[in-house]
């Protein structure tokens, strides 16, 4: 880790202009990821622009029933919010799903969206890794991939990201503001995450200097039964093998009204799946019915050498989730 | 606007913080890279909190920031400044004399065997102890019953599961769940 | 023996206990010399080949540094090592990745770090054109050979009769391949020392299962007498055997402090210990049994490949627990090993028993299965009245009553036997049975006695507690010599000043120091009863060493036995395999802290639960070392992956042992976990898996459709 200054901020302004101030800045919230990655090498700021004192840490009720999630709110406080509960039950439910009591009392919100991918690769500086080292090759296509993606992967990257609460996010429809040196914006939570194309080396859209300020979950899911799921290697402290987050809701006929479906450990960023949605939308979501909207959504996959059981993995979680959701509504 | 930044310190890569540890205040100068763990292992000779993997995979490095559990590994020290910091060996009452509860049941359960995860399994009891008791659900906790008014009750599976924080390579679990339901009984 | 029955046997609470509790215990890195500097290793980024250079220009322009030693000007041996992992930056060569090929040293952590990640190696063969390198196993490569001896010095290949010919002819065969990856001993502490070098003397503080090896080697390499080498570990984080061996990081802090004239600091990063601290070597195992209808065995044949690296051979003993375990006419137990460009295989708790009984005991509830007999009356039916492969009679062996009582305990015979018969919604439930063995061995050991004239005790011996107790157990064993109550008894551990003693390793710690401690306290006991008048003031020192006694032990076979039962659920959906509760029971000679005793047991029995379900080590075959290396990605079990583990004992009085009638009790617990685990999944499931761990990419693709969940 090579020495590096540090600025501490204590408005949203002072930190976008400290890091305009300061060439090779990076912000630092909780750090869970950021000072892992500046031991090994991987990331190397010259200066760390602290945004764990501005005053983004609250979750604000919207006037009309969605939520506003300051950037800075603690993991294990988003999940324990009793509006996040009872409105958003798979946001909380992602955000117990990951890490450890003490990684999520000190990651941030912000700071869970823009975690970087844990690929053994990438991790390694001695290995090649396009997103580590944009043209150095890609050690896992061809090396140990069993972690890695089957969707939207890209020859020169396979990498899957590791967030289990952006993938409830992007079910929900939850949205990103942003701060940057341009003014602000928002962008949906599905859209942030990037697949990784000819340019693996860029996770998200943010742009140099962007700073997240709050992610919103919008009222049109708040309050309907939504669900968070994982499997992975041990019962707990482990990254998903694949991972599904749900919202449904259905009419008085028992037919989807809403479906918001996402599935993490698949891909490059959380992966929205729209084909599966749009293929169930008005119809009653039976288990065949399901069975094969999720079918056609990962039609799409593309599987390495070691990773093939992820499509079955994912289709039958989702399946449980979402049948598990339908039984909600009729009871 | 120009940002206000602190006046410059005498080296860009050093800062001077005070960490209230363990009820005192201690004043240090710190390399910006020095981590919570080796400011209390290295700086202050406090080796209660141990170093298993140094990113934050093993918990071994577990104390209270502000009295909430956090890997000390992956804190910067600098950025604790004016933080209330709670190490094991903070956690005896009476100056050390009198084993906390917890403590003691680690003894009568013989909760550890190398004794290496220990300290990071009692300050993150005791941190997942102030936790249930605040409501704070855990993925063991049933999530469709109404957001618990008040403590959630720590059944072993839900023990066991906010405890996975904290490997043990020895494997005390058992004992380990044991010795925490000792406290909450 | 005049023990007293209140001292030995009893659950004395740990010594060091308050120790541990409150922090106060210090391990090999939390020592600070004044002026002390912190060491930060740099490994080879390559698999094989040549350094040309090393330019240290960078590293030594950090602040603070004050050193970077490489290949090219790091101070020579005087000896080479024994082992040749710990020739460290002594030629200019690279045997495997990982291997050390740079030392920083810096006045701080951070800076040491820092020096380290800028020391820029460069080799013959660049990144464009890499040296080929070979490092994947296969029961076929040309280069496998038999060797002499496998670990522990058993001979590698032994036969009875003519296995084959009996397999052919047997009525009911299995025949059948297993495969156990590489996995990692991970101790919580990674290996660890500080070292200092001041008036020709060298202390080390190290993280090691034993001081006087360690001595031994500094001494050797460093040109000095042994008696102005003192190697202190006092708490040890754990070893599992990655630390029964010497290792580099204690030979470069040494040669750092040396260099410096500075105490130097040097922990490993967790990332590093995969390839330079031993692994348990991945093992091929094929498996013919042939039984009579009955279930009589007639032909045990295991047949076991594994690798070694390219420096040194180690060959991981897998097919011996075979030539104790069961009784058959015909037998054939052999190894082969394939010397592949890997870092070096070492021990893992119970090598060889470990993975060998994982295949042995997988292909016994097979073999059950095929006879459509139970697994437990099978193993009874065939339990031997001698060592089948040596014809010795057993010193003790309780196989037999362990599984009954673990039988009786488990609620074994109320289960129905077809496999895949009990659901419940998306889980398949099922159990499953092995047995465990492990031998008792005992080593040479020293230890002295001290009588003071306040009436307590002072017990001195080099044992090392790695955490098994063994601090506590070594006072019950003096006490109990002595008449004398435990709190009159002060024991003296973990440093090379103390009468010399073997390692903590191969679960016979106790075996050799008790013994020792026992004969010094005995006899100290009669001189102070012939003692006339008050003690002097220094007190009454008996010495005893064991070494002649412990080679004229009579030639029986010496194992622990055990019994190992444990209840899966499979998740349909998800392919998840959760252990919902493990059993085990054990005949272990005499039990001589049952508190102690149990946590090591229950312990052994976790790291088999994570070697059956969640650990494994995949070796990148570009690269040539382990994808796995941190604890994030080698999953070692979590407290939510453990839910009821209980472990038992069967009373066992073998008096053909060492004075306290004890067996080791530290490796048993592990072997055959796996086993019980993997036949409950296949209980469970109907599908007989025969490669580790039982993951989900494993396990939900092969689920017979009939399996999948109802949506």
């Amino acid at each position: 880790m090579r020495p590096f200054a540090y600025v501490r901020a204590r408005t949203v302004q002072e930190a976008t202009a400290a890091h305009a101030a300061h060439p090779g800045a990076r912000y630092l919230a909780g750090g869970t990821n950021l000072v892992d990655l500046m031991k090994l090498g991987v990331e190397a700021p010259e200066t760390l622009v602290d945004v764990t004192r501005l005053p983004l840490d609250a979750v604000e009720e919207l006037p009309d029933g969605g939520l506003r999630v300051g950037a800075t709110v603690r993991n294990s406080d988003l999940a324990a919010h009793p509006l996040v509960r009872d409105r958003y039950a798979a946001v909380s439910r992602a955000l117990l799903s990951g890490a450890s009591g003490q990684l999520r009392n000190t990651a941030t919100t912000g700071g869970n969206l823009l975690q970087r991918t844990r690929c053994p690769y990438f991790q390694d500086l001695t290995k090649p890794c396009n997103k580590r080292a944009p043209g150095s090759g890609c050690g896992a296509r061809d090396g140990v991939h069993r972690d890695h993606a089957v969707l939207g992967h890209s020859y020169l990257c396979i990498a899957t990201h590791p967030s289990d609460l952006a993938v409830a996010l992007a079910a929900l429809d939850a949205e990103v503001e942003l701060h940057g040196p341009d003014g602000e914006r928002t962008v949906p939570v599905a859209d942030f995450h990037r697949l990784p194309g000819d340019h693996p080396e860029l996770d998200t859209v943010i742009q140099p200097g962007e700073l997240i300020t709050a992610v919103t979950l919008p009222a049109a899911t708040a309050g309907l039964p939504s669900a968070y799921r994982k499997a992975r290697d041990r019962a707990s402290y482990a990254f998903a093998l694949v991972s599904v987050a749900a919202v449904l809701d259905l009419d008085e006929h028992g037919a989807v009204r809403h479906l918001g479906l996402a599935f993490g450990g698949l891909a490059h960023r959380p992966w929205r799946a729209r084909r599966a949605e749009a293929a169930l939308l008005g119809a009653t979501p039976t288990a065949e019915n399901v069975a094969r909207a999720v079918a056609a959504e990962l039609d799409a996959a593309e599987p390495l050498r070691d990773n093939a059981y992820k499509v079955p993995l994912a289709h039958r979680l989702a399946g449980a989730v979402i049948g598990g959701l339908a039984g909600t509504h009729r009871t | 606007m120009q940002p206000t930044t602190p006046p410059p310190p005498p080296d860009a890569y050093h800062s001077e913080v005070t960490l209230r540890v363990n009820g005192t205040p201690r004043a240090l100068t710190v390399d910006h890279r020095t981590t919570l763990l080796d400011a209390l292992r290295e700086g202050l000779g406090l080796t209660g909190a141990k170093k298993g993997c140094d990113h934050g995979q093993c918990g071994a490095c577990t104390v209270l920031v502000d009295g909430r559990r956090a890997n000390a590994c992956l804190l910067l020290a600098v950025a604790l400044d004016g933080c209330d910091i709670t190490t094991v060996e903070g956690v005896a009452k009476d100056g050390g004399d009198r084993l906390h509860p917890l403590q003691q049941a680690f003894l009568d359960r013989d909760a550890f065997q190398c004794g290496y995860c220990t300290p990071g399994q009692l300050c993150s009891a005791l941190g997942m102890l102030a936790e249930a008791a605040a409501g704070h659900p855990s993925l063991a906790t049933d999530p469709d019953a109404p957001p618990a008014q008040g403590a959630v009750p720590l059944t072993p599976d839900e023990i066991r599961e906010r405890m996975s924080g904290n490997l043990c390579r020895c494997g005390a679990y058992p004992h380990i769940v044991q010795a925490v339901e000792d406290v909450i009984r | 023996m005049a023990a007293t029955p209140h001292t030995l046997g009893t659950p004395a609470e740990r010594i060091e206990g308050r120790d541990k509790v409150t922090g106060a215990a210090r391990y090999a890195a939390e020592h600070t010399p004044p002026g002390c500097a912190h060491a930060w290793p740099v490994p080879a980024g390559v698999t094989c080949g040549r350094i040309t250079g090393v330019d240290t220009s960078a590293a030594l322009a950090q602040p603070g540094a004050l050193a970077v030693l490489t290949p090219f000007d790091a101070p020579r041996f005087a000896a080479p090592p024994d082992d040749p992992e710990l020739d460290v930056l002594q030629y200019d060569s690279v045997p495997h990745r990982g291997w050390y090929v740079a030392l920083a040293v810096a006045d701080t952590l951070e800076n040491a770090r820092a020096a380290a990640a800028a020391v820029r190696v460069t080799c013959a063969d660049h990144a464009d054109e890499p040296e080929p390198h070979d490092v994947v196993l296969d029961e076929d490569h040309p280069e496998a050979y038999t060797p002499e001896k496998a670990n522990g010095g058993y001979p590698a290949h032994r036969e009875r009769g003519d296995a084959a010919a009996a397999f052919a002819a047997a009525p009911v065969r299995v025949d059948v391949s297993y495969r156990v990856p590489p996995l990692h001993n991970h101790p919580m502490e990674p290996h660890s020392a500080t070292a200092h070098f001041a008036g020709g003397r060298l202390t080390v503080y190290d993280s090691c299962q034993g001081g006087n090896a360690v001595r031994t080697v500094l001494a050797s390499l460093f040109d000095l007498p042994e008696d102005r080498v003192t190697v202190v570990a006092e708490h040890v984080g754990g070893g599992f055997g990655s630390k029964g061996t010497p290792r580099p990081h204690v030979v470069l802090a040494a040669m750092a402090a040396i260099h410096t004239g500075r105490p130097v600091k040097l922990a490993l990063p967790r990332r590093h210990l995969p390839s330079v601290t031993g692994h348990r070597a991945p093992t091929l195992h094929r498996l013919r049994l042939g039984a009579e209808p009955d279930g009589t065995l007639v032909s045990v044949s295991h047949e076991v490949t594994t690798h070694t690296s390219r420096i040194t051979e180690f060959v991981e003993q897998a097919a011996v627990p075979a030539r104790v375990m069961y009784g058959s006419p015909h037998s054939l137990t052999t190894h082969r090993v394939v010397p592949l460009d890997v870092p070096s295989p070492s021990w893992m708790r119970a090598p060889g028993e470990t993975p060998g009984m994982y295949a042995l005991e997988s292909a016994v509830d097979e073999l059950a299965d095929a006879l459509g007999m139970d697994p437990v009356d099978l193993r009874v039916l065939n339990d031997p009245a001698t060592e089948p492969d040596s014809g010795r009679p057993f010193s003790s062996r309780h196989l037999v009553e362990c599984l009954r009582e673990g039988a009786r305990r488990f609620g074994w015979h109320d289960r129905d036997p077809r496999p895949a018969a009990r659901r419940e919604g998306p889980l398949l439930i099922g159990s499953g049975v092995a047995a465990a063995t492990y031998p008792a061995y005992a080593s040479p050991c020293a230890a002295d006695a001290t009588a003071h004239p306040d009436g307590t005790y002072t017990v001195r011996v080099n044992a090392t507690d790695i955490g098994t107790g063994a601090r506590t157990v070594l006072a019950q064993i003096a006490a109990a010599a002595l008449t004398a109550p435990l709190e009159a008894v002060r024991i003296r551990i973990g440093s090379t000043r103390l009468p010399r003693a073997p390692l903590a390793g191969g679960s016979s710690g106790t075996a050799s120091w008790g013994w020792a401690v026992h004969r010094a306290c005995t006899a100290l006991a009669a001189a102070v009863a012939g003692h006339d008048g008050p003690l002097p003031g220094g007190g009454l020192t008996v010495t005893a060493d064991t070494t002649d006694e412990v080679r004229r032990t009579p030639p029986y076979a010496r194992h622990a036995f055990g019994a190992q039962f444990a209840e899966v659920q499979v998740d349909t959906v998800t392919g998840e395999v959760r252990v919902r509760r493990m059993l085990g029971v054990f005949a272990a000679g005499r039990i001589l802290n049952p508190r102690t005793a149990r946590s090591q047991l229950i312990g052994g029995m976790i790291m088999g639960l994570g070697m059956a379900l969640t650990e494994h080590s995949t070796m990148d075959a570009a690269h040539g070392d382990f994808t796995e290396s941190d604890l994030a990605s080698y999953h070692v079990p979590a407290h939510a992956d453990v839910r009821a583990v209980e472990a038992h004992w069967v009373e066992e009085d073998d008096g053909l042992l060492n004075p306290m009638g004890s067996k080791g009790i530290g490796e048993i617990g592990t072997v055959g976990a796996a086993a019980a685990v993997g036949n409950a999944v296949h209980h469970a499931t109907g599908v007989r898996f025969r490669e580790l761990p039982l993951t989900p990419d494993r396990v939900l693709p092969a689920l017979r459709p009939e399996e999948e969940p109802a949506l």
